[in-house]
């Protein structure tokens, strides 16, 4: 009696284990289908397009019905070497560089003192200045080209006013006219508007340290700064690495911000080209240059190619060496 | 019954709605300056004429345009006529099988052949879009201050030269607004405004074109010293100047001289508080002939695919009209309609402007027919070069050797 | 001694905290300052607020005359706000298949969904055009909306599978015991525990949606489709810029953000703070 019925919830058991899950698949199906359509597929087909040429006329190819033709890596050579192509490749290169290490060297560093200070125990008013420092990180990038280049403008006369308050009026320049200036102020806005986001993601990883480490420190006789290099930093390391690669993604895709200020042109002379704008400009086309949708494949499959390298780099190299803590 | 009647009155709706919305022409275009002009004069004024036509005048922002229309003549849901950008950009739509061919339509015959030029193929046997407008260039002047400092009208390069030394040494106006931080204003306003007296107008330009004038022939490198003077007597802190800070700083009466496109009499009628009129480009010393652009600035053509074509030939044949010509001249005035109808234009900087064609010869901008197909195009190597000479950085004979060299890659006449 | 030293150490943090604090405030009180003067006062006095003399509304009414402003309006809040809803479904979805059931590939698939948050999708602008351009979704909301859900999914995943690993085992099992089938367990139980955590993902996606500049103009930058971060660019023509009314619409482009803001911003940094970065 006893085995029949223990062999009987058996044979449900098994073919309960049997039955498809179908509910898997249908709870993944949705995310997963529009991800890979819309996604990953153009990604690629992106790339599959960059081994194309077109005819910008639109006129088709020499005796095809086609106004495309197959030429293999010919984009990739003429964007690298050609010196109609390359010098703005290898320029908007250079700039996006640059662009991003102000970015590390600044906004990481007064994202973490800010972060520091207010993740210190008994400081008032902490909610506060979270708040309205996150602020600008929340404003659309567009509003902030726009407000920045009024404030900028020699017409409007904001900064001589502020630099005439410590008599240093002299130093005023049109900064975003000159080649060289041009670019490290526009990174400086970039930095002034994202602050926050390095700010919240080091604040949280402080708030994680346990307050038993932090307590023996003291008993220990640490200071505040031999406290926050020895102890805080080497803990919050992981973090730090997350904020730099997630810094250089979205570097290596900027664009709204050239767009507001500088227009396509990215001007003065392309000094503020990145490798967002010269992608746009290559693939629309602007004012009366006719736009080449195939070497515009190229410009971001490139760039693709650019922000996987740092990926994995910080994967493997990185995450992998770094030392995690877990308490 | 009841059923037949519920039907037949479904049917009948149906069809009506259908109808309606059969009869809606809708423009492509990015004006949208002019936006209330057409929806408050233009349009009701056909529709006068044509009540059963529903017409709708839709923008997108300017800079967006031509890749715009593009991608939604590709993807098929674009209006029914589309605001013609100049040659190429409308050429390739043409190639593409997306514009309409309009030989043949009624009312082209009004056009003289240069107009047409900007939106035919290159051996003229098809035309695409109707022809709307064109603009021309010259200074804007404040007419208080030239009173207050007693400046006279300049004719020549030394006499404008001596004029804004005198706006200058007064020390309380800019003598030209202009800055040069939006490359194509620099280039446009200055190099395309006092360029034709350079290179002789239609002369040079086609010169350009069969190769037999290059850019660095000592006449361009002229023009493009004078131009290299321009940013003496610009404000402080120009090279951060954009364009609309220009139009700014004229019309708050704080510079003397503003280098314009015609385009700007509507605007500056609406913002400036004082009187100002307009005097054309200053020549080389010891010219006699003068050349003004008449540059065909804007066309309309007909969406290939479009549901309502022959609601829409119906308007482009309106659009060839002198009452569409003298309505569109007086509400948005710097805009001149292309064709042959003499016209009544109330504007006096518009007529200004007009009476300058009767002593002067007239040309486009040379860097758009034929030769801006290179990548990367004439125009924006101009845009480049010019900025870079006012602004110092390069002199004007390497300005002329980029200039040169960015032909010399692609176009045979040049090589 | 000790909170002699604490008190001077708090001073200087409050000294750099405020300087810094001002320094974002600044381009902000000079934009919406600026949007109540004539635009004489704008250009000559732009620091001082306005008086009786230069005080103005003429740049809003010119925005609100101009009817589109309120549709362009209508289409980020209808764009924001599907998106939100069909991350937040087909997004919670997924996290739940990936971190309840054991199936093979179940690493590999959270991998892969995982890879989109380091990727920018931007650069498959050119086939995602083309793509949507054959199935006639150029210039539409939906089209838009599409492309912001696969955009948005990748982080919603992530943070919301940390999450649901977190839910107590036992209260599965007594659900299931219970007789409760998959779905019903997924909609009526796990759901609503994820409040929080479905509140980040909220103003993760919403956010950048609502600012987005880039989809917008490459996907329908026209035919009244516009949204509110694109069509405020109108005031600035071709050859015409309204500057009060770019002044007015700028500030007015910032109420929805900072209403949103404020709504979440405790909830947002309680989110951050409990664990997603890790």
């Amino acid at each position: 009696m006893r085995r029949s019925v223990s062999s009987h919830i058996n044979k449900i058991i098994f073919k309960m284990k049997k039955k498809f899950p179908y509910h898997i698949l249908v709870f993944l199906f949705p995310a997963c289908f529009i991800y890979t359509v819309f996604m990953i597929f153009p990604l690629f087909d992106t790339i599959r397009i960059s081994l194309y040429t077109q005819n910008l006329m639109g006129e088709n190819m020499d005796n095809s019905s086609n106004i495309r033709a197959f030429i293999g890596f010919r984009n990739y050579y003429d964007l690298f070497f050609n010196e109609n192509w390359s010098w703005h490749f290898w320029n908007a290169l250079k700039n996006n560089t640059y662009f991003f290490l102000l970015h590390v060297s600044i906004q990481t560093p007064i994202g973490l003192l800010i972060a520091a200070f207010l993740s210190s125990r008994n400081l008032r008013f902490k909610h506060t200045y979270r708040t309205l420092i996150f602020l600008p990180a929340m404003m659309s990038i567009v509003i902030v080209g726009y407000l920045f280049n009024l404030i900028l403008s020699n017409l409007w006369g904001i900064p001589q006013t502020i630099l005439g308050v410590v008599g240093l009026e002299h130093l005023y320049q049109p900064w975003l006219g000159l080649k060289g200036p041009a670019l490290i102020t526009i990174s400086l806005i970039s930095i002034w508007q994202f602050v926050g986001i390095p700010m919240m993601l080091f604040y949280a990883a402080l708030l994680n340290i346990p307050d038993e480490i932090l307590d023996a420190a003291k008993i220990d006789g640490s200071g505040p700064m031999s406290t926050f290099w020895l102890i805080k930093f080497p803990l919050i390391l992981p973090t730090v690495g997350l904020m730099v690669i997630l810094t250089y993604v979205g570097n290596y895709n900027a664009f709204d911000l050239i767009f507001a200020m500088k227009s396509l042109y990215a001007g003065p002379e392309y000094s503020t080209d990145l490798m967002g704008t010269f992608f746009y400009r290559t693939f629309f086309g602007f004012q009366m240059q006719l736009g080449n949708p195939t070497m515009g494949a190229t410009v971001a499959s490139t760039t693709f190619g650019i922000i996987l390298l740092g990926v994995l780099v910080y994967l493997f190299a990185f995450q992998q060496r770094i030392t995690r803590y877990q308490y | 019954m009841k059923k037949l009647l519920s039907i037949t009155l479904l049917f009948s709706f149906l069809f009506s709605i259908g109808n309606a919305l059969a009869g809606t022409v809708i423009i492509e275009s990015w004006r949208n300056d002019d936006a209330d002009a057409w929806n408050d004069k233009i349009i009701p004024a056909f529709n006068a004429k044509h009540p059963n036509i529903k017409v709708v005048f839709q923008t997108t922002i300017p800079n967006q345009y031509a890749a715009s229309v593009s991608a939604k003549l590709e993807g098929g849901n674009a209006g029914d006529l589309i605001t013609c950008i100049p040659f190429d950009q409308s050429l390739k739509l043409f190639n593409r099988g997306w514009l309409a061919s309009l030989n043949g339509l009624n009312g082209l015959e009004n056009y003289p052949q240069v107009a047409k030029d900007a939106w035919s193929t290159d051996d003229q046997s098809d035309i695409f879009c109707v022809p709307m407008a064109s603009v021309s260039h010259g200074f804007m002047y404040n007419k208080d201050i030239f009173k207050e400092l007693g400046l006279s009208i300049p004719k020549t390069e030394s006499e404008f030269f001596s004029v804004l030394e005198k706006i200058k040494s007064d020390g309380n106006y800019t003598p030209l607004a202009i800055g040069t931080a939006d490359t194509w204003a620099i280039s446009t306003m200055g190099f395309q405004n006092i360029g034709p007296n350079y290179w002789q107008g239609e002369k040079g330009r086609k010169g350009i074109i069969s190769g037999d004038e290059k850019f660095t022939d000592s006449h361009y490198i002229e023009l493009l010293k004078s131009l290299a003077k321009w940013g003496d007597y610009m404000a402080t802190g120009y090279q951060a100047q954009t364009y609309p800070d220009s139009q700014n700083l004229f019309t708050l009466g704080d510079a003397a001289i503003y280098p314009t496109g015609s385009w700007e009499i509507f605007t500056f009628s609406q913002n400036a508080d004082f009187e100002f009129s307009a005097f054309p480009p200053y020549k080389p010393d010891g010219q006699s002939e003068c050349f003004v652009d008449d540059h065909t600035d804007i066309g309309i053509g007909l969406n290939a695919a479009s549901k309502n074509a022959e609601e829409s030939k119906i308007f482009l044949e309106w659009l060839t009209s002198a009452e569409f010509a003298e309505i569109f001249a007086n509400e948005v005035p710097g805009f001149f309609p292309l064709h042959t109808h003499s016209i009544n234009v109330n504007d006096p900087v518009a007529k200004e402007f007009i009476s300058w064609k009767d002593d002067c010869a007239t040309t486009i901008r040379n860097s758009v027919h034929i030769v801006g197909r290179g990548e990367p195009n004439l125009e924006s190597v101009l845009w480049e070069v010019v900025s870079g000479v006012v602004n110092g950085t390069i002199t004007a004979e390497e300005a002329g050797a980029k200039a040169e060299a960015s032909l010399a890659n692609w176009y045979a006449p040049h090589q | 001694m000790q909170n002699i030293k604490d008190k001077y150490n708090h001073l200087i943090m409050h000294i750099v905290l405020i300087s810094y604090t001002l320094i974002c405030l600044f381009p902000v009180y000079l934009l919406v300052n600026n949007s109540f003067k004539k635009r004489r006062a704008i250009f000559k006095e732009p620091l001082s607020l306005p008086t009786e003399e230069t005080f103005s509304l003429v740049g809003f009414t010119k925005m609100f005359s101009r009817v589109d402003f309120t549709i362009y309006f209508y289409n980020s809040t209808f764009v924001t706000l599907i998106t939100l809803f069909l991350v937040l479904l087909f997004g919670a979805m997924a996290a739940w298949a990936l971190s309840e059931y054991k199936f093979r590939g179940n690493t590999m698939l959270g991998l892969y969904l995982a890879f989109g948050i380091m990727l920018p999708i931007k650069l498959g602008t050119v086939s995602i055009l083309q793509l949507l351009s054959s199935m006639n979704l150029v210039n539409t909301l939906t089209g838009l909306v599409i492309v912001y859900t696969a955009q948005s999914l990748p982080l919603a995943i992530w943070i919301l599978t940390e999450f649901m690993k977190q839910v107590n085992q036992e209260l599965k099992e007594a659900a299931r015991c219970d007789g409760v089938n998959e779905y019903q367990l997924f909609f009526y139980i796990i759901l609503p525990l994820m409040r929080p955590p479905l509140a980040t993902v909220a103003v993760f996606t919403m956010v950048p949606v609502w600012n987005d500049l880039w989809w917008p103009l490459v996907l329908a930058p026209s035919g009244g489709k516009q949204t509110v971060i694109l069509g405020m660019q109108q005031y600035i023509g071709q050859y015409v810029t309204n500057w009060n009314a770019v002044f007015a619409s700028l500030s007015t482009a910032l109420v929805p953000i900072i209403i949103f803001y404020i709504i979440f911003s405790r909830q947002l940094i309680r989110s951050i703070t409990s664990g997603a970065v890790k």
